[in-house]
C-alpha cells in the first residue's frame, strides 16, 4: 500500500510537471504577447502555440482528475480552500481558450487587440496564482479538524507565497521565450532570445531569494534531497543561459523543460510525506498515507495510467511531428 | 441566502451553460466524419466544401465547450469539498480516465482536423475527423459513468464514513450507466443533425448561398431522423430503467401520488403539493403501468410511499420531463414532414417547413438542458442517491459571499461568451461556404 502511495504522489507529479512544461511554453508566450508588434508579430506568436494548447491544458484536467482520484481530501481541501484564487485561474484559462480562437476571426483591429489582452492577462494571472499556491502549500495552512481550510482569503497573499508567485511567473515567462526562439525566425527570434537573457536575470534572482526563504523558514523534514534537487536546478539554470547565449534554442528550451522539473520536484521533496501541511497543528496535515483513496482504487487507476499515458504521450509526439518547424 | 443554495445555482448555472456546447460537438462530430467518409469515397467537392463549412462552425463551439469545460473539473472539490471527501475513492477515476483515454485523443486530433488540413493526407484527415468525433463520444461516455453513479450507486461499501471501491466494474457499469450514454449520445446526435438542417433552412428562407444551403439541408435530414427514432427508443428505455432504479423520480416525472396498477401516463397535469394530488391531469389510462411493466397489471409506485423528506421538487421535475418528452413529438414530426417533403422534390422550397425547422434551432439545445434538469433535479434531495444528502456535501470552507460573488463574475463572462459564440456563428453563416473547388474526382 505505502508503495503504491507514493507511486501515484510520483505519477500525480508526473502529470503535473507535464502540465507545467507543456503549457508552461504557451501561457509563457501568453506573457509576452502584448510585447510583440502588432499584426504579423503577435499572430505568429498565436500560430506558434495555436494546435498544441488544449493538449496541454489536458495534462491539467487529467492532473486534477487523479488528484480527486488518488488524493480526493487533498483535492477537497486544496481546492474548496484557495476556492477565490481558484475562480480567478478558471477565468484566466477561459479567456485564453476563447482568445486563442476567436482572435483571428473578425479583422477589425480592435476586435483582436481585445483579444490580445484577454489572452495575455489570462495567461499571466494563472501562472502567478499556480505558483502562489505551491506557496502557500509550502507554508501551511491554517486546517480544522474536517481538513477544511480556516484561514481566509487574504492570508493566501503573504509576502513569502507572492516571492514564490513571481518564481512562478518568470519561469514560465522564461520557458515561454525560449519556445518562440525555437519556433520563429529572423527579427522575432533575436528579439525573443533578448527576452528570454531578460527574464532568465529575474528569474535566477527570485529563484535564489525564494530558495533560501524556504531553506530557512519552511525545511521541515529531509534536507538532503531538496537540496540535490535544487543545485540540479541551478545546473539546469546555468545551462539555459549557456545555450541562449549561442543561440542553441532547443537545448536552451529543453535544459528549461528539466529546471521546471527539478524545481517541481524539490518542491514535492520539501513536502513530503506531506501534501498539504496545517501550520495550526500538524497532526491534522494531510499526508500521501493518510489521505490517499483505497487499495482497490489506487490499483484500478494505476492500470489506466499504464494502459493510457504511453498512447498519450504517443499523440503529443506525433502532434508536434506534424506541426515542426517554424512559424 | 445560503452557501448550499448558492452552491447548487453555481453548478446548476456552470454545468448548464457547459451542457450547450458539448451536445454540438458531438453532433456535429459525426456529421463531419460522415462528410469526409462521403469525400474520401467519392471524391465529390460538395462533400469537401459541406466538411470545411460545418468544420468552422465546430470548431468555433469547440472552443466554448473546452472553456466552460475546465470551469467543471474543478468545480466538485471548490464547491462540493464535503462530497469530494465521501465519494473520492469512486467518483475521481472516471474524471480520471476522461482525461486520459477521452480529452488527450479528442485535443490531439481537433488540431489536424482545425489547422491540419494541408499538412496531412486525406487518409489521415478522414482518420482524424473519426477520431475527434470518438473522442467526444467517449468523454461523454466517463462523465455520464461519474454522474451515473451519483444516481445509482453500486460496487462500493462504507468504511469510516466514505464510499469505497469494491467492484470497478460494478461502479462503471451501474444499473444507469448505459441507459443514461445512449439516451445522452441520441440527444447529441438530435443536437447535431438539426443543426444542419436548421442553420441550412434558414440559409435558404434567407435566399443565402442556395445551391450550398439545399445540399446541406438534405445532407442531413436522414441522420437526423435516425437520431430522433434513437433518442425516443433509449428514452423509453431509460424510463424503464428509472422505474425500476429510482421509483420516487419516475413518480415525479409522471406525477402519481398513489401506488397502484393501471396507471395512466400524464399528457398535462399540475402537481399539487398541498393536497397531494394531481391537478388538471389529463392522460392515457394504464400506458404508465404497461410502459414500465407490459401489462396494466403492473403496480406503479407513487409519492405517497416515499417520506416528504424525500420526494423530490415537483414542478420542475414533472415539467422539465414532460417538455423533453414533447420536444422528441415534435422533433420526430419534423423530422417525418422533412423526409416527406425531400420525396416530393420540394423540402428546399416550402417556406412553411424552412420557418418552422429555423425556428426549431434551438429547441434540441433545450431538450438536452431539460433532460438533465429532470435527471438531476428529480435526483433530490440526494447527491449520491440514497447515500448522500445535497445539503451535507457542500463546502464548508467556502463562504456565500464569494460565491455569490463568483456567481456574478461568471454570469457575466458566460454571457459575453454565449453572445460571442453567437455573433461568430452569424458572421460564419453570412460569408457561407468557400467556392467549390474545381479539382477533379481523385
Ligand atoms: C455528454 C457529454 C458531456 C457531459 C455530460 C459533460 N461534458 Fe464536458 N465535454 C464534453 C462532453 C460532456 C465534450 C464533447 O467532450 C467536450 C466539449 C468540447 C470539448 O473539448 O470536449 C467537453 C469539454 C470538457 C472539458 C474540457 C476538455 C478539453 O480541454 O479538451 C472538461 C474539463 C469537461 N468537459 C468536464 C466536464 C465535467 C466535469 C462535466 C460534468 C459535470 C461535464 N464535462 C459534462
Ligand atoms: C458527472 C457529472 C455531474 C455531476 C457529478 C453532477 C453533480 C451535481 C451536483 C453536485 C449538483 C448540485 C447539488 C444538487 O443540487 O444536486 C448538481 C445539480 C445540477 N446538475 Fe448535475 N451533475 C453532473 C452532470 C450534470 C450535467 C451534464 C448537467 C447538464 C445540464 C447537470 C445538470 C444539473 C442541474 C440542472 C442541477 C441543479 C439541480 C438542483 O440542485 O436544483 N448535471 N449536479
Ligand atoms: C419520447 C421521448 C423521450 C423520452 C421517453 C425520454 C426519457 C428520458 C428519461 C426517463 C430521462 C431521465 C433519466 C433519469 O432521470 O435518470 C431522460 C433524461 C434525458 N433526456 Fe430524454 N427522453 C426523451 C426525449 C429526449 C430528447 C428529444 C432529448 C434531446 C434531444 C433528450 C435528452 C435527454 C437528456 C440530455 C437527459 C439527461 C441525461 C440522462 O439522465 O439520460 N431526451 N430522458
Amino acid at each position: 500500500m505505502i508503495t503504491l502511495q507514493v507511486v501515484w504522489l510520483l505519477l500525480i507529479g508526473i502529470l503535473i510537471i507535464g502540465y507545467a512544461i507543456l503549457d508552461g511554453f504557451d501561457l509563457g508566450v501568453g506573457c509576452w504577447h502584448l510585447f510583440a508588434k502588432k499584426g504579423g508579430e503577435r499572430s505568429a506568436f498565436i500560430r506558434a502555440i495555436e494546435p498544441f494548447w488544449d493538449g496541454n491544458e489536458v495534462w491539467l484536467l487529467t492532473g486534477g482528475g487523479a488528484l480527486f482520484a488518488a488524493f480526493p481530501a487533498v483535492y477537497a481541501t486544496v481546492f474548496s480552500g484557495f476556492y477565490l484564487a481558484l475562480m480567478l485561474v478558471l477565468l484566466g484559462l477561459i479567456f485564453r481558450a476563447v482568445s486563442i480562437e476567436y482572435r483571428n476571426k473578425v479583422e477589425d483591429p480592435r476586435w483582436v487587440a481585445a483579444w490580445d489582452v484577454a489572452f495575455s492577462l489570462g495567461s499571466i494571472l494563472p501562472s502567478l496564482l499556480y505558483a502562489v499556491a505551491v506557496g502557500n502549500l509550502l507554508r501551511g495552512l491554517q486546517l480544522n479538524a474536517t481538513g477544511d481550510y480556516t484561514g481566509g482569503f487574504f492570508a493566501l497573499l503573504n509576502p513569502y507565497s507572492l516571492v514564490v508567485g513571481l518564481v512562478g511567473l518568470s519561469m514560465f515567462a522564461l520557458h515561454g521565450a525560449l519556445y518562440l526562439a525555437v519556433k520563429t525566425g529572423g527579427e522575432t527570434q533575436r528579439k525573443a532570445r533578448l527576452w528570454a537573457a531578460q527574464a532568465w536575470r529575474v528569474y535566477a534572482l527570485l529563484f535564489f531569494v525564494a530558495a533560501g526563504w524556504t531553506a530557512c523558514c519552511y525545511l521541515r523534514s529531509g534536507v538532503v534531497l531538496p537540496l540535490v534537487l535544487a543545485t540540479l536546478a541551478v545546473v539546469a539554470l546555468a545551462l539555459i543561459r549557456a545555450f541562449n547565449r549561442k543561440g542553441e534554442d532547443l537545448k536552451a528550451f529543453l535544459a528549461s523543460s528539466a529546471g521546471i522539473a527539478l524545481v517541481m520536484l524539490a518542491v514535492v521533496a520539501v513536502l513530503f510525506p506531506n501534501l498539504v501541511i496545517a501550520s495550526n497543528d500538524p497532526a491534522l496535515s494531510l499526508t500521501v498515507f493518510n489521505a490517499s483513496s483505497s487499495f482497490r482504487t489506487l490499483s484500478v487507476m494505476l492500470v489506466i495510467a499504464l494502459l493510457g499515458m504511453p498512447v498519450v504521450i504517443g499523440y503529443t509526439v506525433f502532434i508536434h511531428r506534424i506541426f515542426k518547424g517554424k512559424v | 441566502m445560503d452557501a448550499v443554495w448558492l452552491a447548487r445555482l453555481q453548478f446548476a448555472l456552470t454545468v448548464g451553460f457547459h451542457y450547450l456546447f458539448p451536445p454540438l460537438t458531438i453532433g456535429l462530430g459525426w456529421m463531419l466524419f460522415f462528410y469526409q467518409t462521403r469525400f474520401l469515397k467519392t471524391g465529390d467537392p460538395v462533400c469537401q466544401q459541406l466538411s470545411r463549412f460545418w468544420t468552422r462552425m465546430f470548431a468555433l463551439t469547440f472552443a466554448v465547450g473546452v472553456a466552460t469545460g475546465i470551469t467543471m473539473e474543478f468545480q466538485f472539490g471548490t464547491n462540493w469539498a464535503a462530497y469530494s471527501r465521501f465519494v473520492g475513492d469512486i467518483f475521481g477515476a472516471p474524471l480520471a480516465a476522461e482525461g486520459v483515454f477521452a480529452f488527450f485523443l479528442e485535443s490531439s486530433f481537433l488540431a489536424i482536423l482545425i489547422y491540419g488540413e494541408g499538412r496531412v493526407s486525406r487518409k489521415v484527415y478522414w482518420l482524424s475527423s473519426l477520431l475527434v468525433a470518438l473522442g467526444a463520444t467517449l468523454s461523454a461516455f466517463w462523465i455520464v459513468v461519474a454522474n451515473s453513479w451519483q444516481q445509482t450507486p453500486a460496487g462500493y461499501h462504507l468504511v469510516n464514513g466514505r464510499a469505497e471501491l469494491t467492484s470497478f466494474w460494478e461502479a462503471v457499469f451501474n444499473p444507469s450507466t448505459l441507459p443514461r450514454y445512449v439516451h445522452v449520445i441520441g440527444g447529441a446526435l438530435v443536437v447535431g443533425t438539426f443543426f444542419v438542417v436548421g442553420v441550412s433552412a434558414l440559409m435558404l428562407l434567407k435566399k443565402k448561398h442556395m445551391a450550398f444551403a439545399e445540399r446541406s439541408l438534405k445532407s442531413a435530414l436522414i441522420p437526423f431522423f435516425l437520431a430522433v427514432n434513437l433518442v425516443m427508443g433509449l428514452g423509453h428505455l431509460h424510463a424503464v430503467q428509472v422505474a425500476e432504479t429510482q421509483p420516487v423520480k419516475l413518480a415525479a416525472f409522471e406525477g402519481l401520488w398513489e401506488t397502484r396498477t393501471g396507471a395512466p401516463m400524464l399528457l398535462f397535469g399540475v402537481p399539487n403539493v398541498q393536497t397531494e394530488k394531481t391537478d388538471w391531469a389529463i392522460g392515457v389510462p394504464n400506458a404508465l403501468s404497461i410502459m414500465v411493466g407490459q401489462s396494466k397489471e403492473t403496480k406503479v409506485q407513487g409519492l405517497k410511499a416515499f417520506p416528504k423528506e424525500d420526494r423530490p421538487p415537483l414542478l420542475l421535475t414533472f415539467f422539465s420531463f414532460h417538455s423533453m418528452v414533447y420536444l422528441g413529438g415534435w422533433f420526430f414530426t419534423l423530422s417525418l414532414a422533412g423526409l416527406f417533403l425531400w420525396w416530393r422534390g420540394k423540402v428546399a422550397q416550402n417556406r412553411l417547413f424552412l420557418a418552422a425547422a429555423a425556428l426549431t434551432l434551438p429547441l434540441p439545445f433545450l431538450a438536452n438542458e431539460l433532460g438533465w434538469m429532470a435527471a438531476e433535479i428529480g435526483r433530490q434531495p440526494w447527491v449520491v442517491y440514497n447515500l448522500m444528502r445535497t445539503k451535507d456535501a457542500v463546502s464548508a470552507a467556502v463562504p456565500a459571499g464569494q460565491i455569490l460573488a463568483s456567481i456574478l463574475l461568471f454570469s457575466l463572462i458566460y454571457s459575453l461568451l454565449f453572445g460571442v459564440w453567437l455573433y461568430l456563428l452569424g458572421r460564419q453563416f453570412n460569408k457561407g461556404p468557400q467556392p467549390l473547388e474545381k479539382e477533379a474526382r481523385s
